[in-house]
């Protein structure tokens, strides 16, 4: 292990961690407003609206991200969709984490109690206010663990945005070894780099699980 | 209408290039998923006493596994063994054994969980009609224990199917390559043609993995 070779080659991975940090926060920031909406739309039956979620829940659950990535960012732009790279791998992460999102969102709400929505309707509250005030805060907590799931999940599988052209930590550590066959160090700090992000969010995930749990939600 | 370069498939062989592609990426998964499904049985079974040796294992395997991205792990087999032990492994080897590893371990999770979800009434009562721990095991954990463990083994196969789409960045040449290799050829006559084969590649990744889940979600309708 050359630790000299290490220092110089810290900034780049630095650079790589934050725009992983930062595509993959966009990414699942989209991808759980997709997945809200399309949990609302079938939530309230609404009636073309939840044929086409479903069909997508269905699409970006059942194809790789990467494909979905190839597609947007060589195949969109034949017929005038241009996305940059960075765009494209936020939009490629929305799509698929969306699904996922949807999936998770929607077994919360399935899971709250019919009789909840019908006492806070008979109350007189919207069904606008009934969804935001009575059965969200409820099923947000029994999602939460598959929230928190999709949220490492997703963060994962930003280690393909390096094939869309992004200097990701991946496309770094390929790049140095390619460069400088400096294979150890640059295994070390793709590792390194990769626990330092995942390892927080995912204990963040359990420290989350048990307080809901303790609170008597999820249950 | 525009074009969207999907002639290019119907000239010669490309569309039968293409399956063949997925096959590469199938086949690994297969393979992987059949390992997996043995060695992940012995260990879930092994794991499914609490405290015991093997638990410990599979809980730190698991945490390893679960917490690297696939693509870092595909990474860490191919190039660091090369420097670290000086083998040469394919591609497609580093794949195979990345996911035995995976799945291995999620399967042993899975098989762990099956089988300790299994009211210990049941075994308790097994034993008390004077059957033999082997028997026990045989007549009533297993037959319980399967139903809930298929539709959670087919899902990890799709996941599994899907992931392979990643081999291509170790260099195997599947379908991703395939349809680089097509679009690349017929760079002049069609140069739409990456709008139409990319969409192909999604659609042939779909047609593999949704009957797989479909079969998951139904079954686990049926034997919830």
């Amino acid at each position: 292990m050359d630790w000299g070779y290490i220092q110089n080659v810290l900034p780049l991975y630095g650079k790589a961690a934050w725009l992983t940090l930062r595509t993959g926060a966009a990414g699942i920031l989209l991808a759980a407003i997709v997945g809200l909406l399309c949990a609302a739309a079938s939530h309230w039956r609404v009636p073309v609206l939840r044929r086409i979620t479903s069909a997508y829940v269905e699409i970006s659950r059942n194809t790789p991200l990467l494909i979905q990535l190839f597609f947007i960012y060589y195949g969109l732009p034949k017929i005038g969709i241009r996305t940059r790279p960075e765009a494209c791998g936020i939009l490629g992460l929305a799509f698929l984490g969306g699904g996922y999102m949807a999936e998770a969102f929607r077994s919360g709400i399935e899971a709250v109690d019919r009789i909840q929505e019908e006492s806070a309707l008979s109350l007189g509250l919207t069904r606008l206010q009934t969804f935001l005030h009575v059965i969200l805060p409820q099923a947000a907590a029994i999602s939460a663990p598959a929230f928190m799931a999709n949220v490492v999940f997703l963060m994962k599988e930003t280690s393909v945005f390096s094939a869309v052209s992004l200097m990701d930590l991946m496309f770094t550590a390929k790049d140095q070894i390619g460069l400088y066959y400096r294979t150890a160090e640059n295994l070390f700090l793709l590792v390194g780099a990769y626990l330092l992000i995942l390892l927080p969010l995912s204990m963040l995930g359990s420290v989350w699980e048990r307080r809901l749990r303790y609170a008597g939600f999820g249950t | 209408m525009p074009d969207l370069g999907l002639e290019v498939l119907w000239k010669g062989k490309n569309f039968a290039r293409l399956l063949g592609g997925l096959w590469v990426a199938l086949r690994i998964s297969l393979i992987a998923a059949l390992i997996s499904v043995a060695a992940g049985i012995l260990l879930g079974v092994l794991a499914s006493r609490k405290h015991s040796v093997f638990s410990a294992i599979l809980q730190v395997w698991l945490g390893i596994i679960h917490i690297m991205p696939q693509m870092v792990l595909l990474f860490l087999m191919y190039f660091g063994t090369t420097r670290a032990f000086g083998w040469n492994l394919s591609g497609e080897t580093a794949a195979i054994i990345v996911f035995s590893l995976w799945g291995t371990a999620e399967m042993g999770d899975l098989v762990r969980g099956a089988v300790s979800s299994i009211p210990a009434i049941q075994r308790e009562s097994a034993e008390a009609l004077g059957l033999r721990p082997i028997q026990v095991f045989r007549f009533v954990i297993l037959p319980q224990a399967v139903r809930r463990l298929i539709p959670l083994s087919i899902n990890l196969i799709t996941r599994m199917i899907k992931t392979t789409s990643l081999i291509t960045l170790i260099g195997v040449v599947e379908i991703l390559k395939v349809a680089q290799q097509i679009i690349e050829a017929n760079r002049k006559a069609s140069p739409n043609a990456a709008f139409g084969v990319y969409l192909t590649v999604f659609v042939l990744y779909y047609l593999a993995c949704r009957p797989l889940s479909l079969a998951a979600k139904h079954l686990e309708k049926h034997w919830g």
